[in-house]
């Protein structure tokens, strides 16, 4: 190495804190022996892998209304939960790029008694925004607020598992169980159950008062939130952005013009159907991540003809899922098998064999069920899912060349989940997924649950999931969560269409890490761990 | 009594009395709506325990007459109630979700009218002028035209041409064409104004960046509604010009533009009024599609949110002020063409 490379390493490492400028790294490149484009390229793409300080940054969500409150009991979509829980506050811990669980407000956490006892330690020195300090008896309160008969809060059913939340000093907090759960740091993280500072024994939400690496400016409901930089945030360094505003945009159309005039640096929900135009963009760049949601067809599993389980199978059988990617997601969705653990998400599976267009096979069960055709309907509308009418439109076309004759009904978009999820025989749902396999099992398929969308309630799955909830064994609960995976795959009465990916764009000048797939907008924290790379 | 004044009170009292029946109207629509309320806002993931601890705090669970008259109890006095957005301990009133919304509304109406009213009226005296000319033809056919496209197509289209100011020397399309046509089309998209195709706006916005913001808006709404007031006053001045008494003015030598002004104009206004109000109502409930393409934060887009999420007391207030918006124009319509006839204003 010349002693001029050597120099180009350091300013390299140095362009980072803005230590170098553009004008004195491109003369160390010359004298590298590199050209002055070469020079700012590598300037450019290191100024942008090192995090800077400061910035403006506006961030243009898909949803937003005049009902959003900062209220963590409801956060119903991506505008709260992206500002609010992701910016805002801290929940105990949160989970990274490679969907694993981390310490966030606690330190760390460990538990005993079969997985049955949890204690959380709090992390020293966190403070809330008005500098009072963060105790075990705020994180109490805050837990407790979702907890108990008469709370409105969504996380509710989340929270039926723990039989008792206390303090035990003033840095840790110790959670009881009803049944041991190896997974329960994973639950902490929800983007409910954030800390909020008790005032007379109960959690305050309404000051606006938390812990996150931003402070809240201004609020207005279904317009936008603007927040600024938390100078005493407790984890080093971050976040990087000095301000952010984040602005509901529910239109699509003028999702996508405002990023490309430049009035927004971000977007969440690109339009995939307009992608390739903005792409052609050059200060535009496209964030793909597939994530843990998907789209499913659930079917009542206790009515005709779904109680049979070959009618089941004939119907899993008779769906072209990769034409539905192709065709109604332009690529942008990753094919399902009938099993809702995204393989991102440890102890996922791929269980066999792969269901794919068959009509043989359709036939062969529809024959097995004793029935040569069938007649079934399907209710769908878009507000399941953007593209769900189209979907079943595809559905019918294939499931006709298998002796099955799919009506498809088309039902009012508003109202959906109270009228037709849960309550006509054979619907599409969505489910934005979570992040463990019990987490998911147990909302969605578990027989007690109220969301068990396909009433499916398979002794051997349950018994299954209550024990491998409290393993703590790693091999043994990858085998029962196998074969549970396996079981939802061949018994299960819903059908698991595909994996959504989360697509947004960003312009260039915005800048960050492996993005997580918890959630959408980077786990909910794009402002705490994104930056401006000025370059 | 004097006559205007007799049939402002009497239209005033009619008004109140079509207020009470569509009071009537708004609120069983509403109470017909299906869905629940507690649901649409705790989301998809609500528990049934959860919504039925929602539903007991918002009162919601009474029968629906009952709910009725304390609603109207409550108007009386001037509060419009909570909106179900309210939590314990932290009341939001109608009244403060509506203000900053209607405000925005009013401001872009305003804006809108302060461009479009004189536009209209000013091309509608000309083409009259020079009726039948290229001038008409060409005001008629331009008019018409922008009046043809739905409103978000047209928005849609301004909002094109913004973005195509920066993108357009870069696209394919651009390669496509001849050197000289790219290069001349790229100089006429830079003379478009880099307007802000986001018109959000809050509280703290100051006045000059609001009215920057609510360019392209009011730009859409101009081109929608010109051509159905500009038609009007052309066609009414030209009713007026086929008059005996203007061919008198004429044989007196009085120039055209001096005919129209002083003689036609004035005889004229009763049917312009009707139609500018009836556009000036349109601005204020009607432009729910040009809010929401321009995410600009007024009272359409208040109410379609809280359909949305059944918020009903904001729907019931909204649906009320858009009730008394058209009640109200259409009574200075008519106050106006009776003050500007002297036959209306001394009826035998």
């Amino acid at each position: 190495m010349s002693e001029s490379e050597y120099k180009l390493g350091i300013a390299q490492s140095l362009i980072g804190g803005g230590k170098v400028s553009r004008r004195d790294f491109i003369h160390l490149g010359l004298a590298a022996g590199l050209t002055v484009a070469a020079a700012d390229r590598l300037f450019v793409s290191t100024a942008r892998a090192e995090p800077m300080q400061g910035g403006f940054a506006k961030l243009g969500m898909a949803h937003g209304a005049t009902t959003d409150s900062i209220d963590p009991a409801g956060y119903p979509d991506t505008f709260t939960q992206t500002a609010f829980s992701g910016s805002l506050s801290n929940s105990l811990t949160e989970v990274d790029a490679k969907g694993n669980v981390q310490p966030d407000l606690a330190e760390s956490f460990e538990t005993s008694d079969g997985a049955k006892t949890w204690a959380f330690k709090l992390r020293k020195g966190a403070t809330f925004h008005n500098g009072k300090t963060v105790t075990a008896d705020d994180v109490v309160t805050s837990l407790q607020y979702h907890m108990g008969k008469d709370t409105k809060s969504a996380a509710k059913s989340l929270l039926d598992s723990v039989a008792d939340v206390k303090a035990d000093g003033p840095e840790t907090v110790v959670f009881t169980l009803k049944d041991g759960n190896a997974d329960f740091p994973y639950i902490m993280s929800d983007y409910h159950l954030v800390i909020m500072p008790a005032k007379d024994g109960k959690a305050d939400w309404a000051s606006g008062v938390r812990t996150g690496a931003f402070v809240l400016e201004n609020f207005q409901p279904g317009v936008s939130a603007k927040l600024k930089r938390n100078p005493n945030y407790f984890k080093n360094g971050k976040p990087y952005l000095d301000e952010v505003e984040f602005i509901a945009i529910t239109d699509l159309a003028a999702r996508m013009a405002a990023l490309s005039t430049g009035e927004v640096d971000y977007i969440g929900r690109a339009d995939l159907k307009t992608l390739g135009m903005l792409k052609r963009n050059p200060k535009v760049e496209i964030v793909e991540v597939t994530g843990y949601g998907h789209y499913t067809l659930p079917m009542n599993v206790t009515m005709a003809p779904f109680d049979n389980p070959d009618v089941r199978m004939a119907l899993k059988w008779a769906i072209n899922r990769q034409e539905i990617v192709d065709k109604i997601f332009l690529g942008h969705a990753t094919v399902a098998n009938d099993n809702p653990i995204a393989p991102a998400i440890k102890f996922a599976k791929d269980p066999q064999p792969q269901h794919s267009f068959d009509p043989e096979k359709a036939k062969h069960y529809l024959k097995k069920a004793g029935m040569e055709n069938l007649k079934v309907d399907l209710s769908v509308a878009d507000a399941a899912f953007a593209g769900a009418v189209d979907a079943a439109s595809l559905i019918r076309e294939t499931a006709a060349q298998c002796g099955i004759d799919v009506n498809v009904v088309r039902e009012a978009e508003d109202a959906y989940w109270d009228n037709v999820w849960l309550k006509k025989p054979w619907c599409a749902s969505y489910w934005s997924g979570r992040a463990t396999a019990d987490w998911m099992f147990t909302q969605a398929f578990a027989a007690d649950s109220s969301w068990n969308e396909s009433f499916w309630k398979n002794p051997h799955f349950n018994e299954l999931l209550v024990q491998a909830r409290a393993e703590t064994d790693e091999a043994k609960r990858a085998a029962m969560y196998a074969e549970m995976q396996q079981l939802t795959h061949d018994d299960g009465g819903s059908i698991v269409l595909v994996f959504n990916n989360f697509v947004s764009a960003q312009s260039k000048k915005l800048a960050h890490g492996d993005v997580a797939p918890n959630w959408e907008n980077d786990g909910l924290k794009m402002a705490e761990r994104w930056w401006i790379a000025t370059a | 009594m004097n006559p205007v004044a007799r049939t402002v009170l009497q239209r005033l009292g009619l008004g109140l009395v079509t207020l009470f029946i569509v009071s009537i109207i708004i609120f069983s629509a509403i109470a017909m709506l299906p869905g629940d309320f507690a649901k649409a806002t705790l989301g998809q993931s609500a528990t049934p325990e959860t919504v039925a601890a929602f539903q007991r705090e918002i009162g919601i669970d009474r029968p629906p007459v009952e709910r009725y008259f304390v609603w109207v109890a409550q108007m009386l006095h001037g509060d419009f109630g909570s909106s179900f957005a309210s939590r314990t301990g932290y009341r939001r009133t109608v009244a403060e979700i509506i203000a900053p919304r209607l405000y925005n509304t009013m401001f872009l109406a305003a804006v809108t009218a302060l461009i479009a009213v004189p536009l209209a009226l000013g091309l509608g005296i000309l083409a009259a002028l020079y009726r039948n000319g290229w001038f008409d033809r060409l005001v008629n056919v331009a008019t018409l035209t922008t009046i043809s496209f739905p409103e978000f197509f047209v928005a849609y289209m301004l909002a094109y041409l913004v973005i195509s100011r920066d993108t357009f020397i870069g696209s394919d399309f651009a390669q496509t064409l001849p050197h000289w046509l790219t290069v001349s089309l790229n100089w006429a998209l830079n003379a478009v104004p880099k307007f802000p195709t986001l018109s959000n706006v809050n509280d703290q916005t100051p006045f000059w960046e609001h009215l920057w913001k609510v360019a392209l808006p009011a730009i859409t709404l101009t081109l929608v509604i010109v051509a159905h007031m500009m038609r009007m006053t052309r066609a009414a001045i030209i009713n007026m010009l086929a008059s005996p008494y203007i061919d008198m003015a004429r044989l007196k030598g009085m120039s055209p533009i001096v005919i129209v002004l002083r003689h036609a104009l004035p005889n004229a206004w009763a049917p312009i009024v009707t139609v500018v109000a009836f556009n000036l109502a349109y601005l204020i409930v009607g432009v729910v599609v040009v809010e929401v393409v321009f995410v600009y934060p007024g009272i359409g887009q208040l109410m379609v949110d809280a359909v949305k999420s059944r918020d009903v007391p904001v729907v019931q207030a909204c649906a009320l002020i858009f009730a008394a918006t058209y009640i109200l124009l259409n009574l200075l319509a008519d106050v106006i063409s009776i003050a500007t006839n002297p036959r209306l204003l001394h009826p035998r």
